[in-house]
């Protein structure tokens, strides 16, 4: 059985990306395992749970309820790239470290994903909004209440950035 | 010692590497020439198996093998039987545990019958497909009371489901019931849903057959067991095998049992190909594969005096300990034993069943059974005090053991085999606390006549607790002071995100001067640790912890007694702060600690007899019985009459942990049980049909919570240290999950007023479809 493969290339983190891919991979397989930029975790693989949010152009979106080859052509941003070259935390990655907003960390890269968008588009959110922002997102560990207060730091931060 | 960092709210070690994706989980490892493995699992709950045929599999090109019971030979064994139920005289107890791959019969749906190992993951589940297998399908036993009289054995050779039978009492209490004013008896059902961490379980397993060493990539909470039991099975040395707990998304207590059929069979599947293997738990496979908590069905009675005070309590419960039973009796005997909670029950008789069901495996899932005993406990307290029209807060207050009566002795054995007994406690100024912060007095006075004469539903709910925490057998550290000034620290426990990177390194940082920063803690790696129980009943800081902490302070022994050779002086005019020893007063004569360690270990002239090389010492922990930590709950609960949809508008914790070694953490370990309770009180349910089949096995029809049904709490602290261990501590990760159940309950028939109605909440979960069908069946009659 000869199985057909796609050229793609797609952007992730700012780095181009070539590859030859099978059309059945999921995107979050395809960053994961053929990228290895394992920092994008999979929970549940039917687009519940929201671990494996990435920004697609930078809309968040479920990385795996899309397959690689959709993602021909489009810019991808993942955990790895949230932090400065020099190391510097983004201020939602600050926000969490300081507030406590994460315990194992396996569901952290989906939240920073969607909260980085969201926290973009609504820079002066109040906690209900927060809350129905992270609703995507479930988090076994933390309550969701140390993450709600590290999303309204970092807007602070946000809204004071030069 | 002066304190800089133990007590203190330290930022998490941890934290940057999960921050920006860096840290290592299971799935993230990646081996030249990994193969790759999925298990065909039975779609039925109960069925002979007549006939496996994988040879259509075996001829899909990607697919290296297919294996199935019969090919493992002589490795097929069914699994180790963890813990053996306590010496509790007259008990019945039948063990059966679960097997690597069905053999003649599946006992549950989701239990493996064959396993592919493929180029990709993909490829082996499309073999899945190619597999044929012919089944004799049997009547499934799926309710537990249904269960002990069903002519359906779920285990042939038993001749009937009954796994345990446990009778445990103290006092008389049919003597007690004689005098007794009240008493009151009602059915009680609790069930415990499935822990579902957001990582799911997954194996790596790597043969090097040139080393004849083995290395393991497991999500285990219990590394050091599962490297010493498949050592054995396998056939190796221990020190031939190394299991790597990495990061760990979330245990929670399933990710702690032994062994699961994964576990045993990729190693093996390892050796004989020679090739790196790679299992990853889908999330449908965890709804069955990974272990459950479920249910019990309590027949209780309370005996009351007039005043309220317990004279008594009976209890005769049921337990669906699902298909196998390797974890013993630890769940229920959690339950008869957490029953009991913080208040003086002078007469207690309590018996259980225990019985097979055709449903998957029941293990602890935090909390272990705890839950059960404590709904059934507080919501007699609540029937009680609405029959003798006393407050609740009130009644509960009335039977508080008091704070003279500790040490306090139940007279029952607890689940580590030691009499219950309550190390120490003060009660009464959580209660007083709880109430205060949550407004009790003002809320019935004021607010609740306000807000009924406004049309709404509010309610109030108070829940009281125990939980023993922190028992043995024992853990063990080594704490090593390295050339370059750092501090490594390795334990065996595992760790799932308590922050153990960070509260171990607090307890380090304080006993030898350098800042929390500089401790490297290693935990999960039997290479560098391999003794050890585990991660389990909140003990890793008790226990683990007061390792670290007494091999701290060898090390700095030796380290001041090194300096005090270097220097020629006595080492009480040495000063160990900063990431050196300087002698007092003189604060330029210094010498780093790394320099030290490097002197503690010299190229030339002897290390003199009677001591060690290198600034390192290893030193183990093991506490006389567990340490009973306390809280209590307090909830202000609104329900939309019309919907029966809640909005909790304020929930407060008050908890006594002992010492506590990190407050920020404490609270993040209190948020997130509290969460899970929520969802097990009335968003969580397992739905399982007549065949065994759970009928809701997806993320979106399996309601955990999220960030809008979880309230902002407000938690507060009282501390009285535990007598157990030098530091003080009590355990804390369970506690924000056990009475969540009889707090909503209460909250909810206060809300709606059911008690005019003649509605009792006597079981959970409860939901809306629920509360809906139960006022109206309460409306029907």
């Amino acid at each position: 059985m000869q199985v057909e493969r796609h050229d793609i290339e797609l952007s992730v983190n700012g780095t181009i990306y070539r590859r030859a891919v099978e059309s059945r991979i999921l995107l979050s397989d395809f960053l994961r395992h053929d990228l290895e930029l394992a920092g994008t975790h999979v929970g549940c693989e039917h687009g519940v749970c929201g671990a494996c949010t990435i920004l697609l152009d930078g809309a968040p979106i479920r990385s795996c309820l899309m397959l690689a080859v959709q993602a021909n052509g489009h810019e991808l941003s993942t955990v790895e790239g949230l932090a400065g070259r020099d190391g510097e935390l983004h201020p939602v990655q600050q926000a969490m470290h300081d507030h406590h907003g994460l315990q194992c960390g396996y569901c952290t890269p989906g939240i920073l994903m969607t909260m980085t968008a969201f926290l973009k588009q609504n820079s002066e959110p109040s906690e209900h909004e927060v809350r129905e922002a992270l609703s995507g997102n479930l988090c076994r560990c933390t309550g969701y209440q140390n993450v709600v207060d590290a999303m309204l730091a970092a807007a602070q931060t946000i809204r004071a950035a030069p | 010692m002066t304190t800089r960092f133990f007590g203190a709210p330290v930022k998490r070690n941890e934290d940057r590497k999960l921050l920006t994706g860096q840290a290592l989980f299971v799935d993230d490892v990646e081996l030249p020439g990994m193969l790759h493995i999925a298990f065909l699992r039975s779609q039925v709950a109960h069925a002979r198996i007549r006939r496996i045929d994988v040879s259509r599999a075996l001829a899909r090109p990607g697919v290296t093998a297919v294996y199935t019971a019969a090919d493992l030979g002589e490795y097929w064994k069914a699994g180790p039987l963890l813990v053996p139920p306590p010496p509790i005289e007259g008990s019945i107890f039948n063990a059966r545990t679960q097997v690597p791959l069905a053999k003649d019969k599946v006992r549950h749906v989701g239990e493996p019958l064959a396993v592919v190992v493929a180029d990709s993951r993909y490829i082996a589940e499309d073999a899945l497909d190619d597999i044929e297998v012919d089944l004799e399908i049997l009547p499934a036993v799926v309710d537990c009371e249904d269960a002990l009289n069903s002519a359906t054995h779920v285990h042939d050779d038993l001749g009937s489901n009954m796994a345990a039978h446990v009778r445990q009492s103290k006092g008389d209490y049919r003597r007690a019931a004689a005098n007794a004013h009240l008493i009151l008896k009602r059915r009680f059902l609790y069930e415990h849903g499935i822990s579902s961490p957001i990582e799911t379980r997954g194996v790596v397993a790597l043969w090097n057959a040139r080393g004849q060493h083995m290395t393991i990539w497991d999500t285990t909470q219990a590394p050091v067991f599962v490297r010493n039991g498949l050592a054995a099975m396998l056939g190796l040395g221990e020190r031939q095998v190394r299991v790597i707990a990495p990061f760990v998304g979330g245990g929670f207590g399933p990710k702690i049992m032994m062994f699961y059929p994964e576990e045993v069979v990729l190693p093996w599947i390892s050796m004989r190909l020679n090739r790196p293997v790679k299992w990853i738990e889908d999330r449908l496979e965890h709804f069955f594969a990974t272990t459950h908590e479920r249910g019990q069905i309590h027949d209780a009675e309370i005996a009351l005096a007039a005043d309220g005070r317990i004279l008594g309590i009976k209890d005769v419960f049921m337990h669906d300990t699902g298909a196998y039973d390797p974890y013993g009796l630890t769940v229920p005997i959690n339950s008869q034993c957490t029953l009991l909670g913080p208040y003086v029950v002078p007469n207690y008789d309590s018996t259980f069943t225990a019985l097979f069901t055709n449903l998957p495996i029941v293990t602890p899932y935090r909390g272990a059974g705890r839950q059960h005993g404590v709904f059934v406990m507080e919501r007699l307290l609540d029937l009680a005090a609405h029959a003798l029209k006393v407050d609740p807060a009130e009644i509960r207050r009335r039977n508080l053991i008091p704070p003279d009566a500790f040490p306090y002795s139940n007279e029952i054995i607890f689940q580590d085999f030691q009499p219950l007994e309550y190390d120490s406690g003060n009660y009464e100024p959580v209660l007083d606390k709880a109430l205060e912060l949550i407004g009790y007095d003002h809320f019935i006075r004021d607010e609740q006549p306000r807000l009924r004469a406004e049309g709404r539903c509010v309610g109030i709910a108070v829940a009281c607790y125990v939980e023993g925490t922190g028992i043995g057998p024992y853990e063990g550290a080594k704490v090593q002071i390295q050339a370059n000034g750092k501090v490594n620290v390795a334990t065996g426990i595992g760790t799932q995100g308590q922050g153990h990177f960070t509260s171990f390194a607090q307890i380090v940082a304080d006993e030898l001067g350098v800042d929390v920063t500089d401790v490297d803690i290693v935990t999960g790696d039997t290479d560098q640790f391999s003794w050890g129980a585990g991660t389990f009943a909140s003990r890793g800081a008790v226990v683990a912890g007061t390792a670290v902490s007494e091999a701290s302070r060898a090390v700095r022994k030796k380290a001041l007694k090194l300096a005090s050779d270097v220097f020629e002086c006595s080492e009480d005019d040495l000063v160990l702060a900063d990431g050196k020893v300087s002698i007092t007063g003189i604060s330029q004569k210094f010498i780093r600690l790394g320099d030290l360690a490097q002197r503690a270990n010299p190229m030339r002239g002897a290390v003199s007899p009677g001591t060690e090389p290198g600034l390192e010492s290893t030193q183990y922990f093991g506490p006389p019985m567990g340490a009973t930590a306390n809280g209590v709950h307090a909830a202000i609960i609104e329900v939309d009459p019309q919907t029966f949809d809640l909005k909790i508008l304020k929930y407060v914790v008050v908890h006594d942990c002992g010492t506590v070694i990190n407050p920020m953490i404490l609270a993040g370990q209190i948020h997130g049980g509290v969460a899970q309770g929520i969802g097990n009180a009335f968003y969580e349910k397992l739905s399982f049909d007549e065949q065994g089949q759970l009928l809701n096995a997806s993320l979106a029809d399996y309601l955990l919570p999220t960030a809008l049904e979880v309230p902002r709490m407000e938690l507060d602290h009282t501390t009285t240290p535990s007598p157990l261990n030098p530091l003080g501590i009590k355990g804390a990760g369970e506690a924000g999950a056990i009475p969540v159940g009889p707090l909503f309950a209460q909250a909810i028939e206060d809300a709606l007023d059911l008690k005019r109605n003649e509605v009792e909440l006597l079981e959970i979960p409860l939901s809306p479809s629920r509360l809906f069908e139960l006022t109206r069946m309460a409306r029907v009659r």
